[in-house]
């Protein structure tokens, strides 16, 4: 792929599409506006990809990954360490990843709720594409049966959101098979592998964007 | 004397684990700053110091779980 990235900007209102991006840049930015957002800057919503990394959360397990150095490092595949809840994860081209950084104080303070919310827009973002998706009790993210197609692994700091969620739209799939994703011992889909044929771009996202703003109430301009 | 404690983080949630503390026992530490990364499934979440003082004591050591409520550390 990837023509997600080949796509026109989607920059719009709280919407802020950076295209693909080094991991360790989106995430500066990410900490930037959360300080921002927390002094009472406008939210926003980062979507991106990311060329091809590994990270893992607090609860990681470095065991989870399945590849050696050498392989990684063949791959020129970057190990990372972050501040988000949940296991090992891998971002690659073809994955919207979704950086929602809110102001959970306009929200009740519930990390519960907002847990849930995000997770249903990702649900509901998937019916676009006919894909009945649903939540599994007691594992993250969102499944297709027995497939896993979407990620969720938040931050907060004050109340304010940052990390978020990674949707396979065309990913790699073999990919993950360095991994084991999110410590789940499973396998991964996207939109493209279930449905079985090319999605556009552009409508991707701005798919998202509708879902996201009528879920998470949030202004699009 | 002041007690850092696990705040409510939304219905249904009633524990986290204590995944990183920015500061340690004697640091001096301000209004504002990071003091403890706490940990659900699915969420890292950080404590803030309400006020300026010093570490007087860490309570829940990283790795430990916490109840909704339960004191982590005391400031002074």
């Amino acid at each position: 792929m990837s023509d997600l990235t080949a796509a026109q900007s989607l920059t719009t209102g709280s919407f802020v599409d950076l295209g693909l991006i080094d991991y360790s840049q989106a995430y500066r930015l990410q900490k930037e506006t959360v300080a921002q957002v927390i002094a009472g800057a406008p939210e926003r919503v980062f979507l991106c990809e990311h060329p091809v990394v590994l990270t893992l959360g607090r609860m990681a397990d470095r065991g989870y990954i399945l590849a050696s150095k050498d392989e990684l490092a063949a791959h020129g595949i970057e190990i990372l360490s972050i501040d988000r809840g949940g296991e090992v994860t891998l971002h690659a081209p073809g994955q919207l990843v979704v950086y929602p950084i809110l102001d959970l104080r306009k929200r009740g303070k519930n990390l519960k709720q907002y847990l849930y919310d995000l997770e249903e827009v990702a649900i509901q973002f998937l019916q676009h594409y006919k894909i009945f998706s649903v939540r599994k009790p007691g594992k993250t993210g969102v499944w297709v049966g027995a497939q896993k197609i979407v990620s969720v692994g938040v931050g907060v700091r004050k109340w304010v959101t940052y990390h978020g969620l990674g949707i396979n739209i065309n990913t790699d799939l073999t990919l993950f098979s360095l991994i084991n994703p999110c410590g789940l011992n499973v396998t991964m889909a996207s939109i493209e592998s279930i449905i079985g044929q090319a999605v556009m771009s552009q409508k991707v996202k701005q798919d998202f964007c509708e879902v996201f703003m009528r879920s998470l109430r949030l202004k699009g301009n | 004397m002041y007690h850092v404690v696990l705040p409510e983080l939304g219905e249904g949630i009633e524990k986290a684990m204590v995944a990183f503390w920015h500061c340690k026992v004697g640091d001096q530490v301000y209004k504002d700053s990071d003091l403890v990364e706490l940990v659900t499934d699915k969420a890292a979440f950080n404590v803030a110091c309400d006020f300026d003082g010093v570490i007087k004591e860490v309570l829940i050591a990283e790795g430990q779980e916490a109840k909704i409520g339960q004191v982590l550390a005391v400031i002074e």
